[in-house]
Formats: structure tokens, sequence, C-alpha cells
């Protein structure tokens, strides 16, 4: 079974996003990107597929600028074979429902047995391209993974939900979103991170699969959020049980 | 404008977040409900008392006992037809079966939207709450999930809508429900508690943790909440997250005890009315969002606390 993994490149989530002051958006010039902490798990996951011999083969994409080269190489260096880089604009930023094409598109030559992607960008926090892939593809998808077990054809995942935790068994090929517990992802070693950059990416733009990526929403402005002010210290217990107590709650 | 949303719950009643999202609907236009599962005909009884439903579509059938999207999704997309929009609230649910919706309409989703500012025009929180959005759909449809505390319940009493039958393609058969462990407690759901008790990695285990929160939050009638690190630590189950990536809360009174303020958990929470922190270092971020402050060590600061609450 080969394993595709989409990977995004978004800021880096130890960074505070500043908004331009201009409104227009958030300023990601000179700061530190990474790869989508989602799209780590995914990564390893798949890698972690192929270590138990479920997997043959691991293909990482991304689509995003030049420099989301970086990213790819990141999945290289943690146990991916190859990568896709279906190259945009720097400015351009693609929306879900364009990257579910793209990675549709790609889905349809490369065959896989599991789509595995990252449940959330932490930039967009859109949430929604693996279940807009799994419609294109008009197969089953497994959201927000805490536990992947793939038996046969099928794969067995146990989804985090609301109320706790929801297992399903989808039919291969299968679309999975990951979730922050599924596992911890590894850091490269120098030598794999070495070897990584002998490893094959390929570089396509969205015209090679013929898919029109112009937005459908139109970001009128950006804002920062009203902020909110620091409030008081109270020197001891006491002193929290009489606010608390004005506040009609104790 | 005529909408369709998407009703939220067990199999036996409606969920409250399906209030919020009517709200939503109705300021867009018409509302229209969707109620579909296994033997639910008294939910859609229920949601036929929501105040502003003109009618109520139910779907009867064993394929949607368990919401899977895969059975779903090409149902809503059938009804759709007759409407512009369909609006569903932003619940892990709403949240796995509406962009399947949108990507078979070929429209792009508005996510967790945070309030209504025109026609096709909107408001959402990006990068973790830090920037808001007003952006515009130029879909000829719109596919809208609608974030829970940003909105005002509708009546969940009052109006007489009509039920009427509607059906799907039916399973899908690719997928299948295998099982659910979902927790029973006694503590309010956390997206609709009034107030929120909210451990951290401070904690230390999960007797610690249920040893020091849950005799405060039992004396306050509050919702047990907890940041990721203490999820991952498995002091409490998964659904405890508050955060970015967990849930988004917005109670009256919001405790934050042993959590140091991360923008990931201060993303879910910020937007609580009261904030209460205690936390033993006095340059936690977790100060600069707090309406109270309390420098102090938990493990004497909250048992004392909880004894001197009536
Ligand atoms: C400030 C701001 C301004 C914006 N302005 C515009 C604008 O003017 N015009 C416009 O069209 N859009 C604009 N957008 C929209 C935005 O760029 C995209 O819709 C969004 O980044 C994609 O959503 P997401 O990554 O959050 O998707 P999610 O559904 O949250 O991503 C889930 C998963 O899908 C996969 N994935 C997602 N994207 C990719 C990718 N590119 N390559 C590989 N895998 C991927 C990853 O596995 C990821 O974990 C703006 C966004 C922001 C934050
Ligand atoms: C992709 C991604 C998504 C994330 N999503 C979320 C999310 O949704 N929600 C979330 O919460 N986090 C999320 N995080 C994690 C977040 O970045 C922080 O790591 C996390 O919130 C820290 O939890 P904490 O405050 O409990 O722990 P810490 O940061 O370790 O803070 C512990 C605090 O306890 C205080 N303390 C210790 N002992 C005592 C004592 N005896 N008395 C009083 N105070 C004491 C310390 O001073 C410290 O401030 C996410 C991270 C990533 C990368």
């Amino acid at each position: 079974m080969k394993i595709l993994v989409p990977v995004k490149r978004v800021i880096d989530y130890n960074v505070k996003p500043r908004v331009k002051a201009d409104g227009s958006g958030v300023d990601l010039s000179n700061v530190k990107m990474s790869m989508n902490p989602f799209d780590e798990i995914a990564v390893e996951e798949a890698v972690r597929l192929k270590e138990k011999g479920k997997a043959e083969e691991i293909v990482v994409v991304s689509i995003g600028p030049a420099k989301a080269q970086d990213t790819l190489r990141t999945a290289l260096a943690m146990g991916v074979d190859r990568a896709i880089l279906v190259q945009v604009d720097d400015a351009v930023e693609v929306e879900p429902l364009a990257v579910a094409k793209i990675l549709k598109a790609i889905a349809d030559v490369e065959s896989p047995g599991l789509v595995l992607l990252g449940k959330q960008s932490i930039s967009d926090d859109s949430n929604q391209t693996g279940q807009m892939l799994a419609a294109l593809m008009d197969r089953p998808q497994g959201t927000f993974a805490n536990s992947v077990d793939v038996e046969g054809g099928a794969v067995i995942v146990k989804r985090e939900v609301d109320g706790g935790l929801e297992t399903v068994e989808l039919t291969l090929p299968a679309i999975v979103t990951t979730d922050l517990r599924l596992n911890e992802p590894r850091y490269a070693s120098l030598p794999n991170i070495m070897k990584a950059k002998a490893k094959p990416l390929e570089i396509r733009s969205p015209a090679d699969y013929d898919i029109d990526i112009s937005p459908r929403i139109a970001t009128l402005k950006v804002v920062e959020p009203p902020v909110r002010s620091a409030g008081v210290r109270v020197a001891d217990v006491d002193e929290l049980v009489a606010k608390l107590t004005s506040l009609g709650i104790a | 404008m005529k909408t369709l949303v998407w009703v939220e719950h067990d199999n036996a009643s409606v969920k409250d977040a399906t209030l919020s999202a009517v709200t939503a609907a109705a300021s867009m236009g018409d509302v229209d409900l969707l109620v579909a599962g296994k033997g639910v005909r008294a939910v859609a009884e229920q949601a036929a008392n929501i105040e502003p439903a003109r009618k109520v579509l139910l779907a009867d059938d064993a394929a949607y006992e368990h919401a899977l999207p895969e059975n779903l999704a090409p149902l809503v997309v059938g009804l759709m037809q007759g409407y512009d929009a369909f609006v569903v609230p932003a619940t892990t649910t709403g949240k796995n079966v509406a962009p399947r919706v949108a990507a078979l309409l070929d429209v792009m989703q508005l996510s967790e939207i945070i309030s209504v500012e025109g026609r096709k025009t909107f408001t959402r929180t990006i990068y973790a709450g830090n920037a808001v959005a007003t952006v515009e759909s130029h879909d000829a449809k719109l596919v809208v999930t609608v974030r829970g505390t940003a909105f005002d319940k509708a009546a969940a009493n009052g109006g007489s809508a009509a039920i009427e039958d509607v059906s799907g393609p039916g399973d899908a058969g690719t997928s299948r429900f295998v099982s659910a462990e979902i927790a029973r407690s006694e503590r309010p759901e956390l997206t609709s508690a009034k107030i929120i008790v909210s451990g951290g990695r401070a904690l230390k285990d999960a007797a610690t943790f249920d040893e020091v929160i849950t005799p405060l939050a039992e004396k306050l009638g509050a919702g047990v909440g907890a940041s990721r690190a203490a999820v991952d630590a498995g002091y409490v189950p998964n659904d405890f997250q508050v955060g970015q990536t967990g849930k988004i809360v917005a109670p009256e009174v919001y405790f934050a005890i042993g959590i140091s303020g991360a923008i990931q958990h201060l993303a879910g929470m910020k937007d609580s009315k009261t904030i209460i922190a205690i936390n033993k270092d006095e340059d936690a971020p977790i100060f600069q969002v707090a309406d109270i402050g309390l420098v102090a060590d938990l493990f004497k600061a909250v048992p004392e606390l909880t004894g001197k609450i009536r």
C-alpha cells in the first residue's frame, strides 16, 4: 500500500502572529515558518505504518511557495520516500477546496491506499481539507484520529469527538486526519537529514492538473481581536472569595 | 435567503449547539431544520418547537444513526437543491460532515463564523484567535459552520414547525460505526457551562487533578476543563481540552489553575466574561488576560478556596 501525506508550511506555533497595519492579513515576512504540527503527526504515523510493514511507500505533497521545499525535506528526513511540490507564487494562498482538488488529481495518479492529513492547519484553522478530499474521491473519512490500525482491506480509526472517543471502520482507500494524541513525531537525525537531500522531489504546478485555484472567498479585512486588559491581583484567598461573592458566585 | 440548519442530537434530544446555529441562520434568512438519525421522530418533534423554524425535515434511517458523513453528505446535497445555505454547529460532528457537503456542492466552506455581517459576509477568527478576518463568499450556495459561543441560543420552545419526511441514498457502504466511549460526567458540558474550572500541567497526575479540581467544580456547579498538557499527560480525557485545537468556550467565569496561558489555550477561553487565574509564577502569561489573578501555590490556595466558598 502507498500512503499519501499532504503537508502545509505554516507560521511556527511558537510565534505570535501580528496583523498587518493595513488590515490586509497577517504579517508573515521574517517570521519562522514550520510544518503544520498536525502534519508532522501525519508524517510520523505514515512512517510508523511503513515500519510495521503495513505500507511500502510514502509520498508527501505540499501546495505552496518554493520555500515549502524545506517542509518537504523535513518530511523526507523523517522517513518519507519522495515528495511533490505543487508550486504557487509566494503571495498566493490556495483555499482548501482547491487544495483538495489538486490532491484528488494526485491521488488519481498515485492510487494511495491511505491519505493522511492534519485535522486543521494552525494558520487558517479551517479544518476542512481532508473531508473535502474524501468527498471528491468518494471515499470514507476518519477525522480527528486518536489511533489508526490498518487491517486487511480496512482501517480502524478511533476518533476524538466532543463527548469522548468514537471508533469507525473504513474500507480502503480511505482518508484519515490526525489529532494531537495520535503519536509524538520523531526528530530527524542528522544522517537522515543528509540522506533526505538525495531523495526525489518533483516540482509541478496547479496547471499540470488543470485545476483552477482562483479563490471563492475574499478576505475583506483582517483586524486584531479586542484585547483583554489585565485585571487586578488579589493578595490571598480571602480577597479572591470576596471578589467571587461580588460576582455572585460564592 | 433559505437556510437549512443541521440539528445536532444524540438520537434522543437536540443538542444546545444547534440553537446557536439557528440564531446565525435566522439572521441570514428563513430557517428550516434537518433531523437525520434512527428512530428520531421525537427529536424532530422537539426541534419543531425551536422558535424561528418553519419546517423540520426528518430523515429517519439506520444509515444516519451515527452521523457517518459518507451517508449524510449525499442526503444533504440532495436537499440543498431547495436551499441557499447549509448552516452547521461547529462541533466535532458538524465539522466532520459540513466540508464533505461543501466539496460535493463545489463551494468553499466558511469555517466557524463568529458574526453575520451581510448576505454573504461573515467574520471568523484565524491564527488561534490572534486575528479576526472579514470574509465574503463568491459561491452560489453557502456552507457555514457556526461557533456556538459567538451566538445567543434561539428559543427552544414557542415554535410550531411542520415535520416533513425526507429520504436520501442511505448507506454508502464504505464506513461502519464500531463503538463509542462517551464519558458520562456529572459535571455540566463544557460548551454550555456557566462556570468552568480548568487545570493544567501543574496538577501532577489524574488522582491529584481529581482531588484538587473536582471539589471546587462541584462546589460551584462548574464544568471541568484542562490544558492540552494536562490531557496529553493523561490527567483527564481528550474531550476536556480547551483551546485552539480543543473546545472553544466562553462561560461567565473561567478558572485557569496551574495553566501558563499559551496562545493555543487562550484561543479557546479568552472570550470568557471573567477569567480567574491561580498560578505560582507571577510572570505567567495567563495573568495578562486574567481579570482576577492570584499568585499562589495552587495546592494550598485551591483547597482553601473550596473550603471558603459557601
Ligand atoms: C490572513 C489570511 C488571509 C487570507 N487571504 C486569502 C485571500 O486573499 N485569498 C484566498 O484565496 N485565501 C485567503 N486565505 C485563505 C487561506 O489561505 C486558505 O484557505 C487556508 O490557508 C487553507 O486552509 P487550512 O490550511 O486552514 O485548511 P485545513 O483544512 O485546516 O488544513 C487541513 C490539512 O490539509 C492539508 N493541507 C492544507 N493545505 C495544504 C497545502 N497547501 N498543501 C498540502 N497540504 C495542505 C494539511 O494536511 C492540513 O493539515 C487567507 C487566510 C488567512 C489566514
Ligand atoms: C498544534 C498545537 C495545538 C495546541 N492546542 C492546544 C489547545 O487546544 N489547548 C491547550 O491548552 N494547549 C494547546 N497546545 C499546547 C500549548 O502550546 C501549551 O503547551 C499548553 O497549553 C501548556 O499547558 P499548561 O499551561 O497546562 O502547562 P505549562 O505551560 O507547563 O504551565 C504550567 C503552569 O503551572 C504553573 N504551576 C506549576 N506548579 C504550580 C503550583 N504548585 N501552583 C500554581 N501554579 C503552578 C506554572 O507556573 C505554569 O505557568 C497546542 C500546541 C500545539 C503545538
